[in-house]
């Protein structure tokens, strides 16, 4: 086992360690964090192997690089010595290397003639090899971290500094050849590409395993599924949404057509959650998606507001009214924590054993306003990420379906049945998410 | 829709998904379409254990497609049989249902498939 840095990316902090960790499980390599905190770019993990390091963030979206780790320590001197005593034996194995140096510094700045004297400090490697700026056999970087604010606080020196020898970039790339503003078909509600990578690498989506979203809306989801590989599968109660709208119907296909990835394409349908045609079996390695939590995201089930109305066909002359092409099913109001139960009852029916469940919901920062993370026998919670706004924020919620061998039956609470009408009585969210928006922008 | 698809669904009227004869789904009056899908063993290797293989062999014959054998491969058969793991990977992920109707046959339901969208959404009195 040896250390590694791994160097991620200062956004959506709470996600970084879930998805390190998910694909961490997805290759099967074992990993040990020894340093992480919220408020660094720079995680030291243990591994087996550099090429453990590089099957591990390979396809990460919030990692930039890893390295191979020669040193830390609390000034440059520190690092001098702790390189010496610590990596002395690795030095030969590139003396000969085409090579490169160069300065990663977090919160700080360094003139070029800085950055050039501290590499300088570095001769005592002993490599003999000519440098190259591209194309090098070998980089080296020299990570930095500052204390927040330093220049104003008049801190001169990092905090700390560390030696590492580049292994492997990640997919961070990715996020720009899926960005919304340049994709054929979104829609009001679709999920940023960084998020839904993020997504999907948590819910361990890969080559050879079959995906469902369904809610699929304009299929941000499968998108990012499909780019890691897999089957990719979705359904959605608005018929609009699956088959495309206006005249040149820009539809969920066309953006597969756009990236390319048809083959990855599973299929979409129309369907509503509560009134499934998918049979009861094992089918999905992950389902993904967004639930609607309102009226404006569409957070409707079929049926008559009305109980007494329509259960009976309506047949006029002679035509039953539903086998009539321009024939639209009533829907209705459904409160968002019944759809959420839903959701898990629908995963515990349909994942495979290990399989991963991953949803989206939204919470107000008022305690007493916050939704419970919704729980189920059968779904082990693996982790919890969120994404902080103003005075609501949004949670990534994942789970594990447990093999039945391993679930322990308990009685489940019965979700007392919600009797308002309009959305609003039927999602307490809702109401404190608008009264809370409306004042933050006063 | 995929033929793989067609073996994943079944009635969506609650009363008749308990029912054996609401699955498969009997296709009627379709259209048939054929894409080109770069052959991916591993999936199909994956995805074999969670086909209905009786009901894709009745799906296969009403579609025109040769009758299948009574038992599913191993995954060493398909390994082995390059032929056959042709065969199901045209049959399950290359042919679509462009056009035509899918019935139950319990309730008699029939749902629609236009441009390759089947569409669920159950009438009133059916949910
Ligand atoms: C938040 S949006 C999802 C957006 C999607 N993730 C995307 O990237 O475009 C929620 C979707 O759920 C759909 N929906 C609402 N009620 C539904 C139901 N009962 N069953 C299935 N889909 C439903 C809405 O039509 C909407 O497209
Ligand atoms: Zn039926």
């Amino acid at each position: 086992m040896m250390e590694y840095m791994i160097r991620f990316t200062q956004v959506h902090e709470t996600f970084r360690v879930p998805e390190i960790k998910a694909l961490a499980v997805l290759r099967g390599i074992d990993m040990e964090i020894l340093s992480y905190s919220p408020s660094s770019p720079f995680c030291v993990v243990k591994l087996p192997s550099a090429e453990a390091a590089a099957q591990l963030v390979k396809r990460s979206i919030l990692v930039k690089a890893a390295y191979e780790l020669w040193g830390s320590g609390s000034s440059y001197e520190d690092l001098h010595d702790n390189v010496r005593g610590h990596s002395e034996h690795l030095w030969p194995l590139y003396k000969k290397n085409t090579f490169r140096f160069s300065v990663d510094s977090f919160q700080g700045t360094r003139s070029t003639t800085e950055q050039k004297k501290l590499i300088e400090g570095f001769r005592f490697l002993g490599f003999e090899g000519p440098i190259r700026m591209k194309g090098a056999e070998q980089e080296f970087c020299l990570l930095e971290e500052w204390q927040f604010n330093c220049a104003k606080l008049g801190v001169y020196e990092p905090q700390s500094v560390h030696l590492g020898r580049f292994i492997c970039g990640s997919d961070r790339d990715s996020i720009n050849k899926y960005d919304l503003k340049k994709r054929k078909y979104i829609c009001t509600t679709s999920m940023d590409a960084e998020l839904a990578l993020i997504t999907a690498n948590i819910t361990l989506a890969d080559t050879g395993k079959l995906f469902y979203d369904p809610f699929v809306g304009s299929g941000s989801f499968p998108v990012a599924c499909a780019h890691f590989g897999a089957l990719a599968f979705g359904s959605d109660i608005d018929g609009r949404s699956i088959r495309g709208k206006g005249k040149s119907k820009p539809n969920l296909l066309s953006n597969f057509v756009q990236y390319g990835i048809t083959d990855q394409f599973g299929d979409s349908f129309v369907a509503d959650l509560t009134n499934t045609p998918l049979r009861k079996a094992r089918l999905f390695d992950g389902i993904v998606c967004d639930p609607p939590y309102g009226v404006r995201e569409g957070l409707k089930v079929l049926g008559s507001r009305d109980p007494t109305k329509g259960k009976e066909p309506i047949i006029r002359d002679g035509i039953a009214h539903h086998q009539m092409d321009s024939y639209v099913p009533p829907k209705k109001p459904y409160s968002f924590l019944a759809m959420l139960d839903d959701i898990l009852e629908f995963a515990s029916v349909s994942l495979v054993d290990n399989g991963r469940l991953s949803f989206w919901m939204p919470t107000s920062n008022d305690e007493d306003q916050e939704i419970k993370v919704p729980e189920h026998p059968c779904l082990e919670i693996v982790s919890i990420c969120t994404q902080d706004f103003n005075r609501w924020s949004r949670k990534l919620i994942t789970y594990r379906r447990i093999p039945d061998s391993k679930v322990v039956h308990t009685v489940r609470e019965e979700r007392v049945k919600e009797n308002g009408v309009s959305a609003d009585d039927l999602n307490p969210f809702r109401k404190g998410y608008f009264k809370g928006f409306k004042a933050a922008f006063r | 829709m995929k033929v793989l698809t067609l073996n994943f669904l079944t009635c969506a009227v609650k009363a008749c998904k308990t029912t054996s004869a609401s699955f498969p789904l009997v296709p009627k009056e379709c259209e048939l379409v054929s894409d080109t899908i770069a052959p991916n063993p591993t999936l199909l290797t994956n995805l074999l254990p969670r086909v209905d293989w009786p009901a894709l062999g009745s799906i296969a014959v009403a579609l025109g497609f040769p009758s299948l054998s009574p038992l599913p491969p191993t995954p060493a058969d398909l390994e082995n049989d390059t032929k056959m793991m042709a065969d199901l990977h045209t049959l399950l992920l290359e042919t679509q249902i462009s056009e035509g109707s899918l019935v139950c046959a319990n309730c008699g339901h029939e749902y629609k498939v236009k441009e390759g969208i089947a569409n669920f959404l159950l009438p009133n009195h059916l949910v």
